[in-house]
């Protein structure tokens, strides 16, 4: 290896592939001291309310109790493991275990064990044996604007710290009054996590992997935008500035000719309303290591990303509007989504982008590296120019700040 | 109750319907719909909870017509193809004189390297009606499928 080179710069392909650098992850990273995106709190409308997800691969419950709290809890049964909550959301007054009828209070404290004093005096658990000591493990949660995010580490700084003041301000921007969810999405991809974690961050593929943008002179990078990092690249934003969908002359020097014979029947589908003062009309942000944030026009999108395994990853998509959307809004919305998602036009591709990746670094030569000198080898933010892989390489310095050079 | 021959006709249209797409002939898709036709894919997890979300959505022939020029002309993907199988059909005709159709259907996908998989799995809700030159056309086609989980990416209409 060079001087000049490092994890940021030259990433090598067998981090895609091994078993061991994915346990290594789950210890060092999602088990680290992370925020992860766990739901909306507009999820969780009344006491009772839950929703399960993951923190990478660790079941995780988000209840809300009965005085109006919120809780994060580990989804395992203390008794024997299984999991306490099965459904992805609902309503219940207690979590009860399936397996032998334990049942938590909604804050995760034990509250029956079946034939805990045994029967007619005989059997039953020991005499010492304190319910207090088996509540469900907890989780701690950080409400931030409504999104919750949780923690499996006790030593996480504060949200607002971590997250940086320019992630802070974004977040702001859209949930700045409440969100009702429109749906879901759930995508598999045959391709590492961190593919799909790199792809999220790269302003560089978006206009050429996804030829929708260049077809119809959607998003080019010759666009007023930028990069933005903040926690020395753990979160970055890719941003870009138009006033309309269909703005802009084709600038020949793209990479992709524009197909002159290629329209849209019914051009309604890029109808847009501008809802921000900023004049952004796509912005990507993405927190460190799983969570996206976005905004395509008038599609928002929070994005989580859930590894199951080294070759496997689900990304689940929640799209919300607002609660005051006006119809017209509300519709420009629902036909925007055919933009986003796996069957979005400007989107579809990234499902399956990673995984010829993953295909294409197996076997021999593993042990060559992935370049990512796009715009240099600084993780730092950029407002001249999106060709530019910093905020990939913001990614990798998180990386490295937590599992440390793998080499 | 539908008579004899108009459900022969309605199944024929269901027929037509997965051979053009099992055929790769998605350029006569648009014209199974009247003009301002509506074909929506939507998941059981969103129908259930009453989320308006679908994967894709075309009101009108156009939004159709374009949904096939990406598949053809802008989308990148590899290569593959589906096979339809239906089953479990159920009719009854409205009061306007359409039909109210519901049909189950199985989808199994073969990527261009062999590899063969159940891609979806779910069932059709349909309106189907007489268009102005006699021919039966959709006038509605809600796809929902039972799985919430796409495989990769879904650009090949259902």
């Amino acid at each position: 290896m060079q001087s000049s080179e490092n994890i940021n710069t030259h990433v090598p392909y067998w981090l895609m592939h091994d078993p061991a650098v994915y346990r290594r992850e789950q210890e060092h990273i999602f088990s680290g001291p992370t925020w992860h995106y766990l739901c909306l709190d507009t999820e969780l409308p009344e006491p009772g309310s839950f929703v399960t997800t993951y923190i990478g691969e660790t079941p995780v419950i988000v209840t809300r109790d009965e005085q109006g709290e919120l809780h994060g809890l580990i989804n395992r049964c203390r008794h024997k493991g299984a999991l306490v909550a099965i459904e992805s959301c609902g309503r219940t007054k207690t979590l009860r275990c399936l397996y032998h009828g334990w049942s938590y209070h909604l804050n995760g404290a034990l509250r029956l064990v079946p034939f805990e004093k045994g029967i007619e005096g005989k059997g039953g658990m020991p005499p010492d044996f304190d319910k207090h000591d088996y509540g469900l493990m907890p989780v701690r949660l950080a409400n931030f604007h409504g999104i919750i995010f949780g923690t499996l580490h006790t030593a996480t700084q504060d949200i607002e710290t971590y997250l940086g003041p320019d992630m802070c301000a974004h977040i702001r921007r859209v949930f700045h009054k409440p969100v009702v969810v429109l749906g879901y999405y759930h995508q598999v991809m045959h391709c590492n996590w961190k593919l799909y974690a790199e792809n999220a961050r790269d302003s560089y593929h978006a206009t050429i992997l996804h030829a929708f943008y260049a077809t119809f002179k959607l998003n080019r990078l010759t666009m007023g935008g930028g990069l933005v990092v903040n926690h020395e690249g753990w979160n970055t934003m890719n941003y870009s500035i138009g006033s309309s969908l269909q703005e802009g002359e084709y600038d020949p020097k793209e990479l992709r000719a524009v197909m002159a014979d290629v329209g849209l029947a019914d051009p309604s589908l890029l109808n847009h309303r501008l809802e921000f003062a900023d004049r952004i009309t796509v912005a990507i942000q993405s927190i460190f290591p799983t969570c996206v944030h976005q905004q395509i026009y008038n599609t928002l999108a929070m994005r989580q990303v859930v590894p199951q395994g080294p070759g496997k990853t689900e990304l689940h998509w929640t799209f919300f509007g607002y609660a005051d959307d006006d119809a017209e809004l509300r519709q420009l919305r629902l036909r925007q989504a055919n933009l986003i998602g796996p069957a979005g036009y400007v989107s579809m591709e990234d499902g399956v982008i990673g995984e010829l990746v993953q295909r294409g670094t197996t076997g021999q030569g593993m042990e060559e590296r992935a370049v990512l000198l796009m715009g240099g080898s600084k993780v730092e933010s950029v407002t001249d120019s999106r060709a530019n892989e910093t905020t990939v390489r913001g990614f990798w310095q998180g990386y490295r700040d937590l599992v440390g050079v793998l080499q | 109750m539908i008579s004899f021959d108009l459900e022969r006709r309605v199944r024929h249209l269901h027929e037509r319907y997965l051979r053009i797409i099992d055929d790769d002939r998605l350029e006569e898709w648009p014209q199974l719909f009247m003009p301002d036709g509506v074909y929506e894919v939507t998941t059981r997890e969103n129908h259930a909870r009453s989320l308006p979300l679908a994967l894709m959505s075309c009101h009108g022939r156009g939004m159709m017509q374009d949904r096939v020029t990406g598949y053809r002309r802008i989308n990148v993907f590899e290569p593959h193809r589906y096979h339809h199988q239906l089953s479990g059909f159920e009719s009854e005709q409205l009061a306007d004189g359409s039909v109210r159709t519901v049909c189950g259907f199985l989808v199994v996908r073969t990527m261009h390297t062999g590899a063969i998989s159940i891609f979806a799995t779910g069932a059709y809700y349909d309106v189907v009606a007489q268009d102005s030159d006699g021919e039966l056309r959709f006038k509605q086609r809600t796809v929902i499928t039972d799985s919430r989980q796409t495989d990769t990416l879904l650009v090949i209409p259902l």
